[in-house]
């Protein structure tokens, strides 16, 4: 059933409300109400302190890029045609890292610890994935 | 351990790529398993535990095949790739406490002619433990498969540490070196040098199309018992003196762990080693889960051969290969053996310890080390002695 269309996030549980916040422009990750901890992906409970009391809290939206790599042979149809592309995981300024990807840089010119800030891209009428853009420097 | 549990019968089918085995998983489990039971001389109703792999088997229909009339404990570790050596572990218990005699651990399936492992969890999201969050934060931006989970890792090991290419090609060489002295190997009679792996082209960068493992169809099986019982039987027993598991933090979600290289075996080698009363420096061989060069590395450095950072350097200059100072996977592996899911490493390891392993045996081979990885970093390791 590996279909040749995008595959994308489903909208339910924590998923929809993170994809909720990003059809809006705003990067917001769970953050502890307790002890502060941020967390991504969405958890029930906070595993630092074990509180229950969370909020969806704005990302300052900058990080830097952690590790990535290269796409050269797509293994999923749906993405057959965007070779050579680069899955890359950023640090968040708030410690959290997410799997994204930067748009505005040649996958053979990204660097570890390279600073981007977060952007957002339609992928379909519901849904906006959080991509990043290299920051100057 | 004060009671030792033993694998008395080891078996495997052919293992092979085109046409495809022409049977069905269970089919290669079954012959696999019919093979293991009567190499230990042992009938299918006295086996009274089976622990399939995950998502490959179902106890009762195993059994229901086999004719296990008396069957007691069933149960599967579900760690992916490294449940074959984690049941070890389980199955070492279930013999020593008497839940079981002789419990059979199968595997096999057309990972070839069926479903492709780079499909796996696109079509089946509960194959791994962090499926759904694979689905709605890695696969919408392409990060859909093992090797590219993986490669991840191996390029910010790469930047904090200076590993290079050519070393996990030196992995890849050694695993094809290897599989030239064994008849079963898919790439017997292919051999490899460094310069084609350097030339094989770009599939996840850093993993070139030779750092990944092999897609096979095949089965592999093996017969766990007490020690008591062993010394009953004509196989040389291989004892298990320690096996462990673990698991990576958090191990459903790869990208957000404070120490990106503790995996499960982090976890799980000092406990093994504690229980056997043995170090690295002990053993003779090492059969290490090679899903990709670089998890090898990184298994050798976590299972305390090397410090973390110096696995590049140690798997030069033939360390790694038969005559070197610790030969790793001398069957091939899944790299150039055949990708029979963690349990033809422990099939190898058997053989050599019973120095039944003709052209590649490791000479006098007394205790093996056998890993598995499986999912986001689940580990485990066995150490099997004679």
């Amino acid at each position: 059933m590996t279909e040749n269309i995008r595959p994308l996030p489903v909208l339910e549980g924590y998923s929809e409300d993170f994809y909720r916040f990003c059809k809006r422009g705003e990067l917001r990750f769970q953050r502890c109400s307790d002890c502060r901890a941020w967390r991504h992906v969405p958890r029930e409970i906070c595993a630092e302190c074990h509180s229950w009391n969370w909020e969806w809290v704005k990302s300052s939206g900058r990080g830097e890029v952690f590790s990535y790599t290269i796409v050269a042979r797509a293994l999923h149809p749906a993405f057959a045609d965007s070779v050579p592309y680069a899955p890359t995981i950023v640090e968040m300024e708030e410690g959290v890292r997410l799997l994204t990807s930067v748009v505005d840089v040649a996958p053979d010119e990204l660097e570890i610890g390279m600073p981007v800030e977060v952007e957002f891209e339609a992928v379909s009428e519901e849904i906006s994935l959080p991509v990043f853009r290299s920051i100057p420097s | 351990m004060k009671k030792q549990a033993c694998i008395v019968g080891v078996g495997e089918t052919a293992y092979c790529r085109k046409p495809g085995s022409g049977m069905t998983p269970l089919g290669l489990q079954l012959q696999a398993s019919l093979a293991a039971i009567a190499e230990a001389g042992l009938t299918a109703s006295e086996i009274d535990g089976i622990m399939p792999f995950p998502n490959l088997g179902r106890a009762e229909e195993i059994a229901a095949n086999l004719g296990c009339e008396n069957l007691r404990y069933a149960a599967t570790i579900h760690m992916g790739g490294a449940a074959p050596a984690a049941s070890l572990q389980a199955a070492a218990a279930a013999v020593s406490s008497g839940m079981a005699n002789y419990v059979l651990l199968p595997a096999g399936w057309n990972g070839y002619s069926g479903a492709r492992v780079r499909q796996t969890v696109s079509q089946d999201l509960a194959s791994i433990p962090g499926g759904a969050i694979a689905r709605d934060y890695y696969m919408p931006f392409g990060f859909t498969a093992p090797p590219q989970w993986y490669s991840v890792l191996a390029r910010r090991h790469m930047h904090e540490f200076g590993t290079r290419s050519e070393q996990l090609g030196a992995i890849a060489v050694a695993m094809r070196k290897h599989a030239q002295l064994n008849p079963k190997a898919v790439m017997c009679g292919k051999p490899m040098t460094l310069d084609d792996y350097m030339a094989s082209p770009m599939l996840a960068d850093p993993y070139r199309f030779f750092d990944c493992c092999l897609e096979t169809d095949g089965g592999a099986a093996l017969v766990v018992t007490s020690a008591e019982r062993a010394r009953d039987l004509s196989p040389p027993p291989v004892r298990i003196l320690a096996a462990a598991c673990g698991q990576p933090y958090p191990a459903d979600e790869i990208t957000n762990r404070r120490d990106i290289f503790k995996t499960g075996l982090t976890i799980a080698a000092p406990e093994a080693y504690g229980k056997a009363g043995l170090g690295p420096a002990d053993v003779d061989f090492a059969m290490i889960y090679d899903c990709f060069t670089f998890e090898v590395l990184q298994q050798l450095e976590e299972v305390g051969f090397c410090k973390r950072g110096e696995g590049g350097a140690f798997v030069e200059n033939g360390r790694i290969e038969l005559g070197g100072e610790l030969p790793v996977n001398t069957h091939g592996g899944l790299l150039s053996e055949a990708h029979m899911l963690g349990m033809s490493h422990i099939v190898e390891a058997v053989r050599q310890l019973r120095r039944q392993a003709g052209e590649r045996q490791v000479a006098d081979a007394e205790v093996g080390l056998v890993t598995g990885w499986g999912d986001f970093g689940d580990g485990s390791l066995a150490l099997l002695g004679r």
